[in-house]
Protein backbone atom coordinates (compact mmCIF):
# COMPACT_ATOMS: atom_id res chain seq x y z
CA UNK A 1 0.00 0.00 0.00
CA UNK A 2 3.11 2.58 0.69
CA UNK A 3 4.26 2.56 -3.07
CA UNK A 4 0.55 3.22 -4.20
CA UNK A 5 0.36 5.69 -1.77
CA UNK A 6 3.91 7.02 -2.87
CA UNK A 7 2.83 7.08 -6.58
CA UNK A 8 -0.85 8.58 -5.99
CA UNK A 9 1.06 11.17 -4.00
CA UNK A 10 4.16 11.85 -6.24
CA UNK A 11 1.61 12.37 -8.92
CA UNK A 12 -0.09 15.53 -7.32
CA UNK A 13 3.12 17.10 -5.87
CA UNK A 14 4.13 17.22 -9.87
CA UNK A 15 0.91 18.49 -10.68
CA UNK A 16 0.44 20.84 -8.17
CA UNK A 17 3.90 21.88 -8.51
CA UNK A 18 3.51 22.92 -11.89
CA UNK A 19 0.33 24.60 -11.12
CA UNK A 20 2.22 26.78 -8.61
CA UNK A 21 4.86 27.66 -11.11
CA UNK A 22 2.62 28.60 -13.91
CA UNK A 23 0.40 30.97 -11.19
CA UNK A 24 3.86 32.66 -10.24
CA UNK A 25 5.01 33.44 -13.85
CA UNK A 26 1.41 34.31 -14.57
CA UNK A 27 1.67 37.05 -11.00
CA UNK A 28 5.15 38.19 -12.27
CA UNK A 29 3.77 38.65 -16.19
CA UNK A 30 0.69 41.01 -14.79
CA UNK A 31 3.28 42.90 -12.86
CA UNK A 32 5.54 43.72 -15.99
CA UNK A 33 2.52 44.56 -18.10
CA UNK A 34 1.38 46.87 -15.19
CA UNK A 35 4.82 49.11 -14.96
CA UNK A 36 4.52 48.75 -19.21
CA UNK A 37 1.15 50.53 -18.53
CA UNK A 38 2.60 52.80 -15.83
CA UNK A 39 5.50 54.06 -17.91
CA UNK B 1 -13.49 30.31 -23.00
CA UNK B 2 -13.08 32.74 -20.05
CA UNK B 3 -16.34 32.91 -18.98
CA UNK B 4 -16.70 28.83 -18.94
CA UNK B 5 -13.18 28.46 -17.16
CA UNK B 6 -14.16 28.34 -13.33
CA UNK B 7 -17.18 26.08 -14.43
CA UNK B 8 -14.66 24.01 -16.01
CA UNK B 9 -12.39 23.50 -12.97
CA UNK B 10 -15.03 22.80 -11.11
CA UNK B 11 -16.42 20.12 -12.80
CA UNK B 12 -12.90 19.08 -13.36
CA UNK B 13 -12.07 18.72 -9.97
CA UNK B 14 -15.70 16.64 -9.04
CA UNK B 15 -14.56 14.20 -11.85
CA UNK B 16 -11.24 14.17 -10.29
CA UNK B 17 -12.45 13.49 -6.81
CA UNK B 18 -14.94 10.68 -7.94
CA UNK B 19 -11.87 9.15 -9.97
CA UNK B 20 -10.06 8.80 -7.40
CA UNK B 21 -12.45 7.32 -5.05
CA UNK B 22 -13.68 4.88 -7.55
CA UNK B 23 -9.24 4.14 -8.12
CA UNK B 24 -9.03 3.59 -4.58
CA UNK B 25 -12.18 2.42 -3.08
CA UNK B 26 -14.76 1.28 -5.19
CA UNK B 27 -12.42 -0.79 -8.19
CA UNK B 28 -11.93 -4.14 -7.36
CA UNK B 29 -8.37 -5.92 -6.33
CA UNK B 30 -6.26 -7.54 -8.38
CA UNK B 31 -5.80 -11.13 -7.39
CA UNK B 32 -2.06 -11.19 -8.22
CA UNK B 33 -1.02 -7.55 -7.63
CA UNK B 34 -2.74 -7.02 -4.56
CA UNK B 35 -3.69 -3.05 -4.31
CA UNK B 36 -0.68 -2.00 -5.78
CA UNK B 37 -2.16 -2.27 -8.98
CA UNK B 38 -4.58 0.17 -8.37
CA UNK B 39 -1.22 2.73 -9.86
CA UNK B 40 -2.62 1.70 -13.22
CA UNK B 41 -5.50 4.38 -12.63
CA UNK B 42 -3.06 7.36 -12.61
CA UNK B 43 0.34 5.75 -14.32
CA UNK B 44 -1.83 4.66 -17.55
CA UNK B 45 -4.00 7.70 -18.24
CA UNK B 46 -1.13 10.20 -17.57
CA UNK B 47 0.48 8.42 -20.39
CA UNK B 48 -2.18 8.55 -22.90
CA UNK B 49 -2.35 12.12 -22.12
CA UNK B 50 1.12 13.05 -22.84
CA UNK B 51 1.11 10.81 -25.94
CA UNK B 52 -2.15 13.11 -26.55
CA UNK B 53 0.00 16.68 -25.76
CA UNK B 54 2.74 15.52 -28.02
CA UNK B 55 0.62 14.74 -31.06
CA UNK B 56 -0.78 18.15 -30.65
CA UNK B 57 2.48 19.64 -30.25
CA UNK B 58 3.35 17.56 -33.41
CA UNK B 59 0.67 18.87 -35.61
CA UNK B 60 0.89 22.70 -34.14
CA UNK B 61 4.43 22.49 -35.27
CA UNK B 62 3.59 21.17 -38.69
CA UNK B 63 1.22 23.74 -39.21
CA UNK B 64 4.40 26.73 -37.55
CA UNK B 65 6.50 25.29 -40.40
CA UNK B 66 3.82 25.76 -42.98
CA UNK B 67 1.73 28.34 -42.31
CA UNK B 68 4.77 30.39 -39.70
CA UNK B 69 1.16 30.65 -37.54
CA UNK B 70 2.51 32.49 -34.23
CA UNK B 71 -0.38 30.69 -32.34
CA UNK B 72 0.37 27.27 -33.52
CA UNK B 73 3.96 28.01 -32.22
CA UNK B 74 2.16 28.95 -28.45
CA UNK B 75 0.10 25.64 -28.84
CA UNK B 76 3.60 23.50 -29.87
CA UNK B 77 4.97 25.55 -26.49
CA UNK B 78 1.93 24.84 -24.14
CA UNK B 79 1.39 21.16 -25.10
CA UNK B 80 5.11 20.42 -24.71
CA UNK B 81 5.23 21.59 -21.19
CA UNK B 82 2.06 19.94 -20.00
CA UNK B 83 3.16 16.56 -22.14
CA UNK B 84 6.17 16.60 -19.93
CA UNK B 85 4.26 16.78 -17.01
CA UNK B 86 1.95 14.23 -17.57
CA UNK B 87 5.38 11.96 -18.88
CA UNK B 88 7.31 13.22 -15.65
CA UNK B 89 4.10 11.30 -13.51
CA UNK B 90 4.85 8.29 -15.85
CA UNK B 91 8.14 7.88 -15.34
CA UNK B 92 7.79 8.32 -11.80
CA UNK B 93 4.29 6.13 -11.21
CA UNK B 94 6.31 3.27 -13.35
CA UNK B 95 9.10 2.90 -10.96
CA UNK B 96 6.58 2.91 -8.32
CA UNK B 97 4.29 0.04 -9.34
CA UNK B 98 7.68 -2.04 -10.88
CA UNK B 99 9.62 -2.58 -7.45
CA UNK B 100 6.86 -3.98 -5.57
CA UNK B 101 5.84 -6.54 -8.73
CA UNK B 102 8.82 -6.56 -10.96
CA UNK B 103 11.26 -6.21 -7.51
CA UNK B 104 13.17 -3.61 -9.56
CA UNK B 105 12.82 -0.20 -9.82
CA UNK B 106 14.36 0.01 -13.33
CA UNK B 107 14.75 -1.95 -16.13
CA UNK B 108 16.48 -0.80 -19.93
CA UNK B 109 12.93 -2.93 -21.47
CA UNK B 110 11.90 -1.16 -24.86
CA UNK B 111 9.26 0.44 -23.33
CA UNK B 112 10.73 2.03 -20.43
CA UNK B 113 14.04 3.30 -22.66
CA UNK B 114 11.96 4.48 -25.18
CA UNK B 115 9.57 6.36 -22.74
CA UNK B 116 12.83 8.21 -20.94
CA UNK B 117 14.32 8.87 -24.73
CA UNK B 118 10.56 10.67 -24.93
CA UNK B 119 10.70 12.65 -22.19
CA UNK B 120 14.78 13.63 -22.57
CA UNK B 121 13.42 15.14 -26.30
CA UNK B 122 11.00 17.04 -24.91
CA UNK B 123 12.63 18.73 -22.42
CA UNK B 124 15.24 19.49 -24.69
CA UNK B 125 12.55 21.23 -26.68
CA UNK B 126 11.83 23.00 -23.49
CA UNK B 127 15.54 24.06 -22.59
CA UNK B 128 16.01 25.36 -26.35
CA UNK B 129 12.64 27.04 -25.86
CA UNK B 130 13.80 28.70 -22.94
CA UNK B 131 17.01 29.97 -23.79
CA UNK B 132 17.49 30.80 -27.14
CA UNK B 133 16.10 33.70 -28.06
CA UNK B 134 16.81 33.71 -31.89
CA UNK B 135 14.44 34.46 -34.81
CA UNK B 136 15.43 30.59 -35.93
CA UNK B 137 14.62 29.43 -32.66
CA UNK B 138 10.50 28.30 -32.94
CA UNK B 139 11.84 26.39 -36.24
CA UNK B 140 14.63 24.88 -34.80
CA UNK B 141 12.16 23.61 -32.25
CA UNK B 142 9.40 22.59 -34.51
CA UNK B 143 11.56 20.42 -36.37
CA UNK B 144 12.88 18.86 -32.93
CA UNK B 145 9.68 17.99 -32.07
CA UNK B 146 9.19 16.57 -35.16
CA UNK B 147 11.87 14.16 -34.04
CA UNK B 148 10.61 13.75 -30.87
CA UNK B 149 6.65 13.00 -32.00
CA UNK B 150 8.36 10.09 -34.15
CA UNK B 151 9.36 8.73 -30.25
CA UNK B 152 5.51 8.58 -29.62
CA UNK B 153 4.31 5.28 -31.75
CA UNK B 154 7.65 3.82 -30.62
CA UNK B 155 7.09 3.90 -27.07
CA UNK B 156 3.10 3.01 -27.86
CA UNK B 157 3.97 -0.10 -30.30
CA UNK B 158 7.29 -1.07 -28.29
CA UNK B 159 5.07 -3.98 -26.33
CA UNK B 160 3.59 -5.13 -29.39
CA UNK B 161 6.96 -5.56 -31.83
CA UNK B 162 9.50 -6.55 -29.24
CA UNK B 163 9.84 -8.63 -26.56
CA UNK B 164 9.72 -6.50 -23.62
CA UNK B 165 9.11 -6.83 -19.69
CA UNK B 166 6.21 -4.15 -19.82
CA UNK B 167 2.87 -5.06 -18.75
CA UNK B 168 0.80 -5.96 -22.16
CA UNK B 169 -1.74 -3.69 -23.75
CA UNK B 170 -4.79 -3.18 -21.22
CA UNK B 171 -7.83 -1.98 -23.92
CA UNK B 172 -8.10 -3.35 -28.04
CA UNK B 173 -7.33 -6.42 -29.25
CA UNK B 174 -4.79 -7.53 -26.65
CA UNK B 175 -6.60 -6.40 -23.59
CA UNK B 176 -8.19 -8.73 -21.04
CA UNK B 177 -9.02 -6.19 -18.21
CA UNK B 178 -12.02 -6.66 -16.29
CA UNK B 179 -14.64 -4.06 -17.24
CA UNK B 180 -15.39 -2.86 -13.66
CA UNK B 181 -11.45 -2.04 -14.04
CA UNK B 182 -11.15 -0.92 -17.46
CA UNK B 183 -14.66 1.37 -16.44
CA UNK B 184 -12.28 3.18 -13.96
CA UNK B 185 -9.50 3.26 -15.95
CA UNK B 186 -11.55 5.43 -18.85
CA UNK B 187 -13.03 7.64 -15.98
CA UNK B 188 -9.89 8.27 -14.52
CA UNK B 189 -8.45 9.03 -18.00
CA UNK B 190 -11.82 11.20 -18.69
CA UNK B 191 -10.68 13.42 -15.39
CA UNK B 192 -6.80 13.75 -16.33
CA UNK B 193 -7.91 14.64 -19.96
CA UNK B 194 -10.03 17.67 -18.75
CA UNK B 195 -7.45 18.94 -15.69
CA UNK B 196 -4.82 18.56 -19.04
CA UNK B 197 -6.82 20.65 -21.08
CA UNK B 198 -7.32 23.20 -18.62
CA UNK B 199 -3.43 23.50 -17.38
CA UNK B 200 -3.06 24.02 -21.05
CA UNK B 201 -5.60 26.65 -21.69
CA UNK B 202 -4.43 28.29 -19.09
CA UNK B 203 -0.77 27.51 -20.56
CA UNK B 204 -1.59 28.88 -23.60
CA UNK B 205 -2.91 32.03 -22.11
CA UNK B 206 -0.07 32.57 -20.59
CA UNK B 207 2.18 31.87 -23.81
CA UNK B 208 0.04 35.08 -25.53
CA UNK B 209 0.00 37.26 -22.80
CA UNK B 210 3.88 36.70 -22.49
CA UNK B 211 4.56 37.15 -26.59
CA UNK B 212 2.17 40.18 -26.16
CA UNK B 213 4.45 41.64 -23.84
CA UNK B 214 7.46 40.90 -25.80
CA UNK B 215 6.26 42.47 -28.50
CA UNK B 216 4.91 45.74 -26.28
CA UNK B 217 8.47 46.49 -24.94
CA UNK B 218 9.93 46.21 -27.93
CA UNK B 219 7.69 48.60 -29.73
CA UNK B 220 8.69 50.46 -26.40
CA UNK B 221 12.61 50.73 -26.68
CA UNK B 222 11.88 51.26 -30.63
CA UNK B 223 10.12 54.52 -29.74
CA UNK B 224 13.31 54.92 -27.21
CA UNK B 225 15.47 54.55 -29.88
CA UNK B 226 13.73 56.79 -32.58
CA UNK B 227 13.44 59.79 -29.86
CA UNK B 228 16.94 59.69 -28.29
Amino acid sequence: MNFLYAAYTATWIIHITYLTILVRRYKRLRQKIEQLGKE
Amino acid sequence: MKRFFPILAVLTAVLLSYALYQALVAAPTDQLQGDVYRIIYYHVPSAWTAFLFFTINFVASVLYLIRRNLKADAVAVAAAEVGVVFCTVVLITGPLWARPVWGIWWTWDIRLTSTLVLWLIYVSYLILRRFSSGSQTPVLAAALAIFGALDVPLVYFSIWFFRTQHPQPVIGDGGSMDPRMLHVLLLSWAAFLCFGFLVFWSRYRLEVLQRQLEDAQAQESLLEARSS
